[in-house]
């Protein structure tokens, strides 16, 4: 009998047709994030389970895993929604999909600083309803980034991309990190070992740091006080960085001018005070959202799988 | 004593600044002038300051006052002039080259991004409620790394453009009636024609002027002659692009996505333009950043106080 592999949600066909050729797939038709209930169901018999960011295995739903189960991939870089020390006390393996998803999601943090930058999402709604009146000199107005500083908080594989691609636009990159890059990756880039020395120089912050408790709310009202007024903030990491209460003041009171999110604090749901800002450019966190990425992304959770119950 | 100057159109408060400075000015870029108010004016009027939206024709060219010794455009294009008349008749006219390049360039990268990215459907959706996941193989967008861009027009904008597309390890190819030095090319592929260089562009920018050899030159067969499921971008001109050849292609699916930054009968749009939901639009704003356009307000200050104080014009339109 071959190995059993429960999937929680849909995925690319290209992927979905690599494991079945493998694995006996265990999967329904249902394509939302699942409850614990749904994942035992699916996992009971399983050998491995292939699981999504939006799913969340704590210690008591990891305690309740059947005994079978060798492996926990999650289809993503994050890892914050899984108990990592409880799945290692069950011997159970975990694997992530890293450096797939890089590339596509320093695109995309480009994309929301330079939309925040050029008031792009107020241009396309203004476009789009009908309501503009012509070219003039002082129309739509937003900054330029061409010579600016980009800050970048967290240097890894993801913030290292933006910084190639923001030195193309001709930008300065700084970084606050917790160690020094290799002056040889660092391609220039000036490190910052303190907030204090890093925010003011942030013209453009950029959150590239992953989650968890350590950066819960990172970005809150004392550290965007610091910020040079006027900055642009641009987060496609994680929702938990941002205390959106303190962002969503700044927003109105133009100390921030702008921001680009693809990620939230408690996501799908959007703090309602940002659907009130023109100010801000929205996006439903499709960081890793393109064919080739997400395609990618579930070869190397294939990968990962295969080596572990090898 | 000052010169007296017409500006016929508001302008950003800086340059408002710097005119009320030096030069006798009756509205002083505070306001829109309508032409009549602007002619009227101009009768005392050592220079004129407009931009786009004031026709220059042969006949007003020719009704302007001896007095007017300058006319200049606070734009880089000059369609709205008829350069051949001031030149028959001794005007210097001046446009604001160079200072537009990086913010136009920047413009052109995020309509690429937005488009390849989804931008506009995703906005949409975040902004009313959000509230449904997204299967992991919905909806999905194209990574910009590693494809291949072409440009239409390799000149100040076209490079900068290119430059930007490094940063994105894409390869570049382009079209120009030359090829550029070793140095300026920077790696990327001359084509000299154009129809020759659009199978190999997954990515097509336009940054070529409009004119007679350039107009609609984005027709039903160069956009049949894209590769499948390409992302067409134009912060260019309006007039370079067949609007029915592109809504047809965005219909058919030849072309994923397009970005927009100009339209052929700008501001007014095509309703079935609107109406697509893989198109990622804005409102000609290449040059919309406070300082770009406080940099085109000093530089068409610069061309007329040059002009004014007998020296040639920096940025000539005629010689």
């Amino acid at each position: 009998m071959g190995l059993r592999l429960a999937i929680t949600r849909r995925l690319p066909a290209a992927v979905e047709a690599r494991a079945r050729a493998t694995y006996d797939v265990v999967q329904d038709a249902a394509d939302a994030p699942r409850t614990a209930a749904d994942i035992f169901r699916l996992a009971a018999e399983a050998d491995a389970l292939l699981c999504c960011p939006a799913e969340r295995l704590d210690a008591a739903t990891v305690a309740a895993l059947p005994a079978r189960l060798r492996v926990v991939a999650t289809f993503s870089v994050g890892t914050d929604h899984l108990d990592l020390a409880a799945l290692s006390a069950r011997g159970i393996a975990v694997v992530n999909t890293p450096d797939v998803l890089s590339v596509a999601t320093a695109e995309l943090s480009l994309l929301l600083i330079l939309m925040a930058a050029r008031r792009a999402g107020e241009g396309e709604r203004l476009v789009r309803a009908g309501r503009w009146g012509g070219w003039h000199p002082t129309h739509m107005m937003g900054v330029g980034v061409a010579g600016r500083r980009l800050g970048i908080f967290g240097m890894g594989r993801i913030g290292r991309e933006l910084a190639t691609m923001a030195r193309g636009l001709g930008m300065a990159v700084h970084y606050r990190n917790r160690t020094r890059l290799d002056p040889a990756i660092e391609a220039g880039a000036t490190y910052h070992g303190a907030d204090a020395s890093f925010l003011p120089l942030c013209d453009v912050l950029s959150l590239n740091a992953p989650g968890g408790a350590a950066t819960r709310h990172w970005l809150e009202a004392e550290r965007i006080a610091r910020l040079p007024r006027g900055a642009i903030v641009a987060n496609a990491a994680r929702g938990s960085l941002i205390d959106d209460a303190a962002l969503i003041a700044a927003l109105r009171s133009g100390h921030v001018a702008a921001a680009g999110l693809d990620v939230y604090d408690g996501e799908p749901r959007v703090d309602p005070g940002y659907l009130a800002l023109e100010n801000v450019v929205l996006l439903p966190h499709l960081g890793s959202a393109t064919t080739a990425t997400r395609e990618a992304m579930g070869f190397a959770a294939l990968d990962g799988i295969d080596a572990a119950l090898r | 004593m000052r010169h007296r100057l017409v500006v016929t159109r508001a302008m950003p408060p800086n340059v408002v600044a710097r005119i009320r400075a030096e030069f006798d000015s009756p509205a002083s870029g505070l306001r829109d002038l309508s032409a009549e108010e602007a002619f009227d004016l101009a009768a005392n009027a050592d220079a004129l300051m407009i931009s786009s939206n004031l026709k220059m024709t042969a006949e007003r060219i020719a009704g302007l006052p001896a007095g007017v010794k300058v006319l200049a455009t606070c734009s880089v294009g000059y369609e709205h002039i008829d350069v051949e008349a001031a030149r028959a008749r001794g005007l210097p006219v001046t446009n604001t080259p160079d200072v537009l390049t990086e913010c136009t360039a920047d413009l052109a990268m995020l309509l690429l991004l937005a488009t390849c990215r989804r931008a506009s459907e995703y906005e949409a959706i975040t902004r009313a409620g959000w509230g449904r996941p997204f299967g992991q193989g919905e909806m999905l967008g194209l990574r910009v790394s590693g494809r291949t861009l072409g440009i239409l027009g390799m000149g100040r904008i076209g490079q900068a453009v290119a430059r930007r597309a490094g940063g994105f390890g894409m390869k570049v190819v382009y079209c120009n009636r030359t090829r550029l030095p070793a140095e300026l090319e920077q790696g990327a592929t001359w084509f000299p024609d154009f129809h020759e260089m659009l199978p190999h562009c997954q990515i097509l920018s336009l940054h070529a002027a409009s004119g007679p050899q350039t107009a609609r030159i984005m027709d039903a067969a160069a956009f049949a002659r894209l590769p499948e499921g390409a992302v067409f971008v134009n912060a260019s001109r309006g007039g370079l692009v067949d609007e029915e050849a592109l809504i047809e292609a965005l219909e058919s699916g030849q072309l994923f996505a397009a970005g927009l930054d100009v339209f052929a009968a700008e501001p007014s749009i095509d309703p079935r333009l609107i109406a697509l939901p893989n198109v990622f639009m804005t409102p000609h704003m290449g040059s919309a950043t406070v300082e770009t356009r406080d940099e085109m307000g000093f530089r068409a200050l610069d061309n007329i106080a040059a002009v004014l104080a007998g020296r040639p014009a920096i940025d000539p339109l005629w010689v």
